[in-house]
This record gives C-alpha cells, structure tokens and sequence, in this order.
C-alpha cells in the first residue's frame, strides 16, 4: 500500500490529506524530463539522467519521449532514421548485449542462458562471444544463484539474473528481499547491488497455475528495490538498459505471451527512465491505467471505446515502484475517472496499491471511484476457457468504462 | 560529539583498528618475530585431502597479537553482555566469546583482500578485520557512529574497506553470497579467496548444498567453514543433523576438521584452505571442471564452543549442563590456551599479560563511553540508503508534520 512514499513502510499515512496544492502541478513538455525537478511535495519526478554521456562515452541523445510505436499504427517514434524491426525479445538481447559492450562488469546468470541460449532466447549467441562465465549456466538453485548474484554485486559486479519463469524467482525470496533489497540500507550505504533481476511471468497459453504466477504484487513490499515492466521493443529494450546501469537492484517484470511482439525501434542508443510511465493514446474522458500484456487488451477495447464515441487516455504505468505519480496525476487532474486494468489478482496488487495512492493524493480530482479490474484471486486453470475468464478481457474493459463515464 | 572527557591518545586508540593497538603499547617482545614451533593440541582430520601438519610455525609476536586480539574481543562481548542487560543494546545479540580463535586465526591466514562472511555472530570478526570498538558499541546501540550508521544493528555489521560482507540475520543465507563474492574474484581475477562462515545449524540449510555446488562445480576461490558449537540455538547438533561430521558433508569437496579452539590450528587449517583454493593459479580460460576428483573449495569445520547462550535471550543452561560449559573453559579456553604458551616460551610475565587485559578493561570502557554520546541517528537518515540516489523525490513521515525531506 505504500509503494509511492518511499521509505516510509508500512504507515504511510492514510489520512486525506488537503495539503496537496494543484497550482504547482504543470503538465510538462517532454522536452523537461531532462532537467534536474525540485520536487513538489511527493510528486515522482525523475532524475531526468543524463546516462548517455556520463562515462564519458560521447554524448548519445537521452530519447525520453517514451511515445509507443507499434508496428501497424502510423510512426510517432522519435526515430529520426527509419530504424529497425526487431521481435521483444530480440530487443532484450540487443539491449542486453549493448549494455555487456558498454561495461565489462555486466554478467547474466541463470538456467540455461548459456548454451541453451535461454528459454526464451533472450540470450542466444551471448555465451558464444562473451564466454561461459560471464554468460553462466547455473544449475537450479535459484535461491543460491540469486544469493550469488547479490553477493557479487556487492563487490561491484553487475550481474543479470534470469529467472526462467518469475515464478520460480518464489523459492529466492529470501535473498531477493533481505539481501537484495535491505543491505545497502543495513549495511549503512556501504554496499550497494546493481543487481537486475528478470523473467517473464504473467499469464500464459494454458501453462498452468504454477506457471502462470504474477510476483509483481508479492515483490512491491520490499523497500530499496524497483521495479519496472516492459511491453514493447521500444520500451523493453530501453528499460533493460536502463536497469543495468541502475545502481539499485531492479526487477524487470516480462510477460510470456509478449515476446514475439514485433516493432521498429530506433537505431541509435537510448535509454529509458525507470521511473516514468508511458502515454500510449492521450484523451479526454477517462485514463486507463495498465502495464505489461494487459496494455494490449486496454488499446484493443479503446478500438471499441472509440467507435462508441469515448475518448480514453491509456497510460502503461511501465514503473511497477515506485509509481509515476506525476504523469498519473495529470492524467487524473484532466480526465477525472480512472480506470486501472492489471494482471495481478485483486488482492493485493499493483492495482490494489496504486487505487490507494490515487485516492490518497488526487482525491479532490475524481469523479467517480477508481475502478480497478485485476486477474480473479484464483489459481490460473488449465483448461483454456477458464484461463480467459482469470483475466480481464477487452469486452470487461469496455464495459468498466462505460460505467465509470456514465 | 562531546567527547572531551576522553583523553586524545585513548581515543586514537580507540579508533584504530585491532592490529596497530598491540604495536602501540611497545612491548619489546611484540616485534620479535623469531620462529618458534609449536604442535597444535590435536592432528587435523582430512576428508578427500592430505590433511596439514600439525606443526605450526609462529613467532613471539604472531602470539602475542593473538592474545591481545582475543582478549580484546573477548572483553567486548563481555561488555555487550552488561550493556545488554542494562538496556541499551536491544532486539538481538548474539556473543561471540569462546570462539575467538576462530576469528583470530582465520585473519592470520589472511589479507584485507580477501573476503569474509559470516552470519550474525560477527562482532568479533568485523573487529579482527578492522573495525574499531566505538564503531561496534556505537551500532550495538543504535548510534549514528556505528559501523552501519545505526541502521543495521548487531547482526548487520559491515566493514567495505576491510572485506568484510557481513553481518546477516537469515540462517545460511550468507552462504550464496559467498559464492558470489568468490564468483566475482574469479570474474576479476584477482587471485584472492572468500571465506564462508556458517554453524552447525545452517550446515542443514539446502542452499548450502546449492552453493557448495556451484563453487565446486565453477572453481569457484571459496572456503566454506563451518564454526560448529554444538549447538543450533537450542538443539544439539546429534539432535539436528543425520551426519554431524560437517567436515564430510561437502561429499566430492575435500573438508578438513579444526580445532577450533587453538588459534594456531586455525590459522593453519585456512593457509592450507587458502593455499588450495588458489592452486591452479591465474585462471585463464574457464570451463567447468569434468572431474569429480579435482575441486578447489574447501569445507573446514571448526570445532568450537560459545559459552553464551545463542543470543542474550537464551541463558544457555537449559540445553546443556553447567559443567559442560565450565569444563570447556577450563580445558579449552582459547585465551588460556595462548597465556600458556607465551609463558611456556617465556615471552611476557604473567603481570604483564594481565596488565594488557586491564589495559583493554579501560580501553572497551571508553569506547562505551564514547559511543553513549554518540547521537542518536537523525530521524531524516530513516529514508536514507535505500536506494543509492533515491530517485529524488519528497516524502513525507506518518503525519506529514514532523518529517519531511527530499530523498537524496
């Protein structure tokens, strides 16, 4: 519940708060992403880093106008060249291998990343050009290889750590949540981890209930940790770079349905900002709150929105925590309905925290209560008609907005 | 801070760190470093190796550091242990004394390169690898001069500079870390080892086993060392574990049974781990080794003794008798074992061996003394440290009236 107010755990404050000021909010060019923000009260803003130039590299354009770009919609992307086409999880493995370039403390670690050339091929052709060990086959002991991560991460090795399901990223909880999240705190600032934990998760083909799991809601408690999720080529690749160069541990949440996701992306090297959300389609009348595989349901059904006269705002929230509450909260203060579709289970997800922080900052802005519509608080089924019905389809999306601008 | 009650000279003491303590007090034997041999009090058992000798080479010097570094940090944990008691150590603490050899001859064997880690029985180690006492009584008591700035607590002390990874509270959790920590100087290079510390009770833990056979499985530079008290908090070790012999468990990997108890075995035992660790020398390419017969990880156990109970809430007598203890101490003692043999070798007069302990008596009370007026840690550094450049944003504390700052 209390992902925005980072640090302040457990008891963030729950009271309605009038101290919010709506003068000082402006909606920002995009432009202005990059300069240094005082920040206002507990707005999320930015650090806006130069990351392009600061090992003295050359100065590469920091592309933050994080417009996405599908394949068959007309070309908003910032590419000046024409760029280049690429699957999602080819944009990973050129993120990935840029950054393993750029910086010789970068290593992946995981099951089968190596020769194998990962599960998912996010890896392949990796071990082949940087060795065995910085691209290593571990066996599968995820609760020590994460621990071993960490632990080399404390000395100053960045290493990339795959999870082959995120649900099996369940048996390193321990590490990822004491180790990983806590020691730069306990240990006073001494150590840090610019550990990148990854995997995909979410909702399958009928992969079952243990293969189905959505760890973003168990994660989000754990202090000193961010996470992000991507959903496009454009914006996975510039999020794996961006969390690689991260000096905080960052989990990067993949879904495996999204994969084969096809987009032009730009040639030249950008990297995107970890704590921003994304404007998939500005609009008027409500704003769609959404991440990851659901981010396609919510444009398929403001296809129907559209047709029926509605005018929605679809923002993918992309930073899991803390939330973009800026980009949210101007979308809040113009639209005045939210609607928020995730894959997480009703309980205790991302949803279910990002309505409370809604509610706590931008009350005084809604119209109407936030509706959240999340996975069923159930084990993912099997059989593919009740798989459908676990998770919010399109026609659900549409009716929810039809109910909310009544 | 106001510690002008504190003359200047005890308080560089009291800042520097262990070793640069026993030069200060200019003994004329403490430079002396002609060899003596000593046999240490029972041979090394092997599992898969040729176990070393039990003929240990030390000199005046090595021995009277040992005495000064033991007898100082066993005079810190008897301090914690009052300082507990009167309330101002809270939550956990976990007292290291009767285990000093361990401490003590592991950094013998070893450079601040090298790495260490350890679980929550760490005071005594953070000190052998450089940590000041006012840094220790400081974070024991929550204050902003800790080694952790007061945010970690006994079980989460950390020493960078000096190799020292901690300092963990979950059993066996360390022991990945470890693994990674060698990992990394394998990745590097650099031709240094880790050292793994964990009990008797953690040797139970699967991640051990997975850890163990990573390091094998990589060559990895890691020496997984069992300190085994006999005692997983409360239950003995025959109690917890099928095969107690720590030493065997680690099957393929040759294991080495310690004394833990006598520093100079120690010592050697981790020279030997050292020395076998780096065999094969610069590592050029890698590849995993195919054969079972060859691995550079070591196991050592430690076979040694607490006489605390597992932490200050457990009084230790419930699970195991009075004498056994006392027994311990008389026969065992670490502390007596080396006062015997500087006497023996007629390196120091028994006066000034006490002198020296009293000497540390007053040198641990200052750094109490000073770490009481240590403040308190600014309620700001709650949202300090929790990310490395936090992403510079406002927060507010519960009330959104008493604290507000700008994440740094």
């Amino acid at each position: 519940m209390a992902a925005i107010f980072q640090g302040i755990g457990t008891t963030a404050s729950l009271s309605t708060s009038n101290s919010f000021d709506s003068k000082r909010f402006q909606f920002p060019s995009r432009r202005s992403y990059l300069s240094e923000r005082k920040g206002n009260l507990f707005v999320m803003r930015s650090e806006g880093r130069i990351i392009g130039g600061s090992k003295g590299r050359g100065t590469s354009p920091l592309v933050t106008s994080a417009v996405a770009s599908k394949a068959e919609s007309s070309s908003t992307s910032t590419a000046s060249k024409p760029g280049h086409e690429l699957l999602l999880f080819e944009a990973l493995r050129e993120g990935l291998e840029e950054e393993m370039i750029r910086d010789p403390t970068v290593c992946v670690m995981g099951e089968d990343v190596g020769h194998y050339g990962g599960s998912y091929k996010v890896t392949k052709g990796l071990a082949e050009k940087y060795g065995d060990l910085r691209v290593l086959d571990t066996p599968i002991a995820e609760n020590s290889f994460t621990g071993m991560a960490i632990g080399a991460a404390m000395t100053g090795l960045r290493p990339v750590v795959e999870g082959m399901n995120m649900g099996f990223l369940l048996l390193a909880f321990n590490q990822i949540s004491n180790n990983c999240g806590m020691l730069h705190y306990t240990s006073g600032g001494q150590f840090k981890i610019p550990v990148v934990i990854r995997g995909p998760g979410g909702v399958g083909r009928q992969l079952g209930a243990e293969h189905s799991q959505r760890l973003e809601s168990y994660f989000q408690s754990i202090p000193g940790i961010q996470m992000v999720a991507c959903s496009t080529p454009y914006n996975a690749k510039g999020l794996m770079k961006a969390a690689i160069r991260s000096e905080n541990p960052v989990i990067l949440f993949e879904h495996v349905l999204l994969y084969n996701l096809k987009e032009r992306i730009p040639d030249e090297e950008y990297v995107l900002s970890l704590e921003e959300a994304e404007m998939v389609r500005p609009g008027e009348h409500v704003t769609i709150l959404t991440y990851s595989r659901m981010r396609y349901h919510v444009m398929q059904a403001a296809k129907t929105l559209v047709n029926k006269g509605y005018d929605p705002e679809v923002i993918d929230i992309r930073s899991l925590k803390p939330f973009d509450l800026y980009t949210i909260g101007n979308s809040v203060k113009k639209t005045h309905r939210v609607l928020i579709v995730e894959e997480c289970m009703r309980t205790g997800g991302i949803g279910a925290s990002l309505t409370a922080a809604i509610n706590e900052n931008f009350h005084d802005y809604l119209d109407a209560p936030i509706v959240c519509l999340s996975s069923q608080d159930v084990p993912t089924p099997y059989a593919g008609t009740l798989e459908e019905w676990t998770v919010v389809q399109p026609a659900q999306i549409v009716t929810a907005v039809e109910q909310l601008c009544r | 801070m106001a510690l002008s009650h504190v003359a200047t000279t005890s308080r560089s003491q009291l800042l520097k760190p262990l070793t640069i303590i026993s030069s200060s007090l200019r003994h004329p034997i403490s430079t002396d470093t002609t060899p003596i041999t000593v046999e240490t009090s029972v041979p090394f058992t092997g599992h898969k190796c040729e176990p070393p000798s039990r003929t240990v080479e030390t000199n005046p010097q090595e021995l009277l550091t040992f005495f000064k570094d033991m007898a100082l940090m066993r005079r810190m944990e008897i301090a914690a242990d009052s300082l507990y008691k009167a309330k101002l150590i809270r939550g956990f603490c976990h007292l290291y004394d009767g285990q000093e050899a361990v401490a003590v001859g592991m950094e013998a064997a070893l450079t601040k390169k090298d790495c260490i880690i350890t679980a929550y029985r760490d005071h005594c180690i953070f000190l052998g690898r450089g940590g000041t006492l006012l840094e220790s009584f400081a974070e024991l008591m929550g204050r902003k001069d800790g080694c952790s700035r007061g945010k970690g607590g006994s079980m989460h002390f950390y020493k960078k500079e000096g190799g020292f990874y901690g300092g963990h509270g979950i059993v066996g959790a360390q022991v990945p870390l470890g693994c990674g920590l060698a990992f990394a100087q394998k990745y590097s290079k650099d031709e240094n080892v880790t050292f793994a510390l964990y009990g008797d009770g953690a040797a139970n833990q699967g991640q051990l086993f997975e850890a163990l056979n990573m390091a094998a499985l990589w060559d990895l530079p890691a020496i997984l060392v069992c300190e085994n008290n006999h005692y997983g908090m409360g239950t003995a070790e025959w109690r917890a574990a099928k095969s107690p012999a720590y030493y065997k468990r680690g099957d393929y990997v040759p294991g080495l049974k310690v004394d833990g108890m006598d520093a100079l075995a120690v010592k050697q035992a981790c020279k030997f781990a050292k020395e076998h660790a780096l065999k094969n020398g610069p590592i050029v390419n890698f590849s995993p080794v195919d054969t079972l017969e060859t691995t550079l990880v070591e196991l050592l156990e430690m076979d040694t003794y607490r006489y605390h109970g597992h932490s200050m809430s457990d009084p230790g007598s419930t699970y195991r008798t009075r004498d056994e203890i006392s027994g311990v101490r008389q026969e065992r003692d670490p502390i007596e074992r080396i006062r015997k043999l500087i006497l023996a070798h007629d390196l120091a007069t028994e006066k000034e061996l006490k002198d020296i302990e009293k000497e540390f008596r007053k040198d641990v009370d200052e750094a109490i003394a000073a770490a009481k007026e240590s403040p308190m840690p600014d309620p700001s550094e709650l949202f300090t440290n929790i990310y490395v450049k936090d992403c510079g944003l406002e927060v507010y504390g519960v009330d959104r009236k008493e604290v507000k700052t700008m994440l740094p």
